[in-house]
């Protein structure tokens, strides 16, 4: 079984992961301090 | 104990804030970035696991801030039924769901790497299934926040919830220990590791990057939650008017 499919997939989603988190508070940051 | 009490007034905590989140989110994006550069191409594979420990690297940070984030609600929770800090309530129910977006991604790169190292995705052992708890645990808390906050309460029954929560963190940390599981024992510890250096030195950096992203993450929350307070308030000051 190839390793570097498994380690990428993993990586995609953390970063997916982190930054759909972060844009959405940043979001809601903007939009309630407005 | 008095810098909690000094950030106890909502104005002064934003001034603190405001200028602080940024910094926190651009420092933990650069150093996450160096260390995905250093796990992925600096480090040499392990001599058992192959190329597949490099998940390790973000792995680790993200079970760190799942169980760290419910520590935080936590500790939260104490200084709201104790101390009734005003921004504790607002501090826990920011953190809930970063730490259930990292207890998340826990469980999906444990299974990714899992896949190719014990040839399957998902078993029901002890750490993991302790892991899943506490994500489902973390949905709980932020349906009980979410109603306790719509209805006008004071935030005690979360903060009570988020008390007795704390119960799955020792669970899983000693999951490795108290049953027979398939996820290997505790390998890095407070004082030694049982990896080798040439392939642990990335994750330091990842930790430290995660965790002041994280930190980011839950300073927005607090003063997108800060935000919705003051527009509500202003909007019941209208109405009465």
């Amino acid at each position: 079984m190839p390793p570097w499919p498994f380690v990428i997939a993993a990586y995609v989603v953390t970063l997916a992961g982190g930054g759909a988190l972060a844009l959405a508070s940043y979001l809601a940051m903007r939009h309630a301090e407005k | 104990m008095p810098t909690l009490h000094a950030l106890a007034n909502p104005a002064r905590f934003l001034k603190i804030a405001r200028p602080l989140t940024p910094v926190l989110f651009w420092l933990g994006v650069l150093l996450i970035g160096a260390g995905c550069v250093a796990g992925l191409t600096m480090t040499p594979p392990d001599y058992l696991q192959g190329e597949t420990v490099r998940i390790l690297y973000i792995h680790v940070p993200a079970a760190w801030l799942g169980m760290g984030g419910w520590s935080g609600i936590a500790i939260s929770s104490i200084a709201l039924l104790v101390w009734r800090h005003p921004l504790a309530s607002i501090a826990a129910r920011a953190i809930a769901p970063a730490g259930a977006a990292f207890a998340a991604i826990c469980l999906a790169t444990g299974s990714i790497w899992g896949r190719p190292t014990w040839g399957t995705w998902w078993q029901w052992d002890g750490r993991l299934t302790s892991m899943l708890l506490l994500f489902f645990v973390y949905c709980g808390y932020m349906a009980l926040a979410r109603a306790d906050a719509d209805r006008g309460g004071d935030g005690r029954i979360p903060a009570i919830y988020g008390i007795a929560g704390t119960v799955l963190l020792p669970i899983i940390r000693y999951s490795v220990v108290w049953w027979n599981t398939l996820h290997q024992g505790a390998s890095i510890g407070l004082t030694r590791s049982s990896i080798d250096s040439t392939i642990l030195w990335p994750l330091p950096i990842m930790l430290v990057g995660f965790t002041l992203f994280f930190a980011a993450v839950v300073l927005m929350r607090m003063r997108a939650l800060l935000g919705q307070a003051k527009a509500e308030a202003r909007l019941r000051r209208m109405a009465r008017a």
